[in-house]
């Protein structure tokens, strides 16, 4: 048989052999929400009338978005989390445990998997080569009840990158390219699957950013194969049994192949307000920031706050622009702190959050005033997206981050590497 | 079954963002009071535009970006029946399927601001009656017509209690 990795999942979890185009009912591995979207699906489940869930320890609450709540509604809405999860044995992160895509990769994810959420970025697994796939909560309502769900097999589009990352270029301008190149719509219902010598190389946490930000360009998914890269990360997760290598067989059919070459890759940034609206950084360079954000499922993993640390140790932020730091899940900011890279940060002059989304989507710490521009590691810079219709997001790196911390403008980050 | 309306214009790239701001997480769970906000960073004055079974009719990559279901439940309770668009970011085509709100993909372009538009469910075409044209609407497949026919995947699996 050829089949790309999505045709090989969903075939093992529909018994059929599928192909792009053809609807598929599927089982599902896991199925996570969360607190913007969890009260709703549980409404939702509640409205089926049944009263189990299909698999209560694959059904996974997480208390991330607004956390911890700046306001009673939302202490309301948390509480129907907790309630829920107490009367049906789901599982609970709640508030200062993480980021519901980067727990799942570390604790839950593993090759081969189905995974839905009701999370536009449940494509992160995609990274450890599971076909993770954003929905809505009605759909995952509907999952947690009859354990299954249907999809439309997409078409898988394959994207090769060679060459080497030069100094100060990240996976992160990698795919801010992808998206500069393809456009916001350009993966529309599609998988994308990323191969190639770079990637080959790349570590888990760059691959992370990428399947990531797999659905700002429309894709269904963002996959990597599962090589021994991801069998190291599984094993310093304390769960290399999880591992199962899976790969595309070698006469697959994409529907198209985009080659990319990060050799001559520079820094970039999306300006406001699409992900796809792409410059260099020398192009907006000395841009006045107020705020500066890193985190994020996109990049508040422990190698962003390394390339932050190295950059800030021994300097100060810039007096005027206030930058806030939320780690992806309390593991790294554990790792972070052990490593010394808290206090690095601290010293440099950062406002500390607790794990979890952080200011990404505007509903708690770290909203904008009008007028305000902030420069930011999240993944996507729509009006209004940091609480403020009326601000400005920008977005890079957390190297192009830590560079602008010290200028309070954008600034290149490979003249501080 | 037959929907009439006439049309509102909004353009491309319209973000779950612009329909139903994140900023209003804490009014999730009073849908009522959510829809009143809508479209409210794209246009304050839109909303008051909005009648019973007006059609929305965007452009391309209409509701991009988050998952929140609340996109598609402040459209269908405002009165909106039915969106057309060029193209629909994929969560959003599912959640308002999900709900029972009609969706469906065709050439938005000829369709102006205000225009009298009729579509018959059962036949993919919709009549633009202000100009006396007829557009082909893409189907949609099958299991979201099903779902469709039910008003929304909860009323579905409460009926047949599974996807086969
Ligand atoms: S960090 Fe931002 S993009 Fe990621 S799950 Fe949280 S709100 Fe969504």
């Amino acid at each position: 048989m050829n089949r790309t990795i999505t045709e090989k999942i969903i075939s093992a979890h529909s018994q059929k052999e599928v192909s792009p185009g053809s609807i598929a009912i599927a089982g599902v591995d896991l199925f996570v929400l969360q607190d913007g979207t969890g009260p709703l699906a549980i409404k939702k489940f509640e409205e089926i009338g049944v009263k189990k869930l299909f698999k209560p320890e694959r059904t996974i609450f997480f208390i991330d978005h607004a956390s911890p709540s700046p306001r009673q509604e939302l202490s309301n809405s948390h509480a129907i989390i907790r309630n829920f999860c107490k009367k049906t044995g789901a599982i609970l992160y709640d508030v200062g445990e993480g980021i519901i895509h980067e727990i799942v990769v570390e604790r839950y994810a593993r090759p081969g998997q189905i995974i839905i959420g009701a999370d536009s970025h449940s494509c992160t697994a995609g990274a450890l080569a599971a076909f993770g796939t954003g929905m809505g909560s009605t759909d995952l309502a509907c999952a947690m009840a009859t354990g299954e769900t249907w999809l439309k097999v997409p078409e898988t589009v394959r994207i090769d990158v060679s060459g080497e990352f030069p100094k100060g270029v990240f996976a992160k301008d990698l795919i801010l390219n992808l998206a500069r190149r393809i456009g916001a719509d350009g993966a529309t219902y599609k998988t994308l699957e990323f191969h190639g010598e770079t990637i080959r190389k790349m570590g888990m946490s760059g691959r992370l950013t990428m399947a990531n930000m797999a659905v700002e360009v429309g894709a269904k998914a963002g996959i990597f194969s599962a090589d021994t890269i991801t069998h190291k990360y599984l094993k310093g997760q304390g769960r290399g049994k999880d591992f199962k290598p899976l790969n595309s067989d070698n006469h697959a059919h994409f529907e198209i192949i985009l080659t990319e070459n990060v050799s001559r890759l520079v820094p970039l940034v999306a300006l406001p307000h699409a992900v796809d609206n792409v410059r260099t950084v020398s192009d907006v360079r000395g841009k006045k920031l107020d705020q500066i954000f890193i985190g994020t499922c996109t990049n508040g993993r422990l190698e962003d706050l390394e390339v932050v640390a190295k950059i800030l140790k021994g300097r100060r932020c810039r007096k005027g622009v206030r930058v806030l730091v939320a780690p992806a899940s309390r593991e790294i900011l554990l790792e972070a702190e052990e490593k010394g890279i808290i206090s690095t940060l601290l010293e440099a002059g950062i406002v500390l959050f607790p794990p979890g989304c952080g200011p990404c989507v505007g509903v708690h710490g770290g909203i904008l005033g009008d007028e305000e521009v902030c420069l930011s590691t999240q993944n996507r810079n729509f009006t209004g997206r940091m609480g403020n219709p009326n601000a400005f997001i920008y977005l890079a790196s957390p190297a192009t981050c830590a560079a602008s911390a010290l200028t309070g403008e954008i600034t290149d980050p490979r003249e501080y590497l | 079954m037959q929907l009439k309306g006439r049309a509102i214009k909004v353009g491309d790239s319209i973000s779950t963002d612009l329909i139903c701001p994140g900023r209003l997480f804490h009014l999730r769970n009073d849908i009522k009071e959510l829809s009143k906000h809508i479209f409210e960073d794209l246009d304050p004055a839109l909303s008051k535009k909005i009648k019973h079974g007006h059609f929305i009719v965007a452009g391309k990559n209409f509701g991009l970006g988050s998952s929140r279901e609340h996109a598609a439940l402040v459209l269908k309770i405002s009165g909106i029946s039915c969106i057309l668009a060029s193209s629909f970011a994929r969560i959003f085509f599912r959640n308002a399927i999900n709900n029972g709100l009609p969706v469906f993909e065709c050439d938005t372009r000829k369709i102006k601001e205000g225009d009298k538009l009729s579509l018959d469910l059962n036949k993919e075409i919709v009549r633009n009656d202000t100009r006396g044209t007829r557009l082909k609407i893409r189907p949609l497949p099958g299991v979201m017509q099903d779902i469709l026919k039910e008003g929304g995947l909860i009323s579905y699996i409460r009926k047949f209690k599974c996807l086969h």
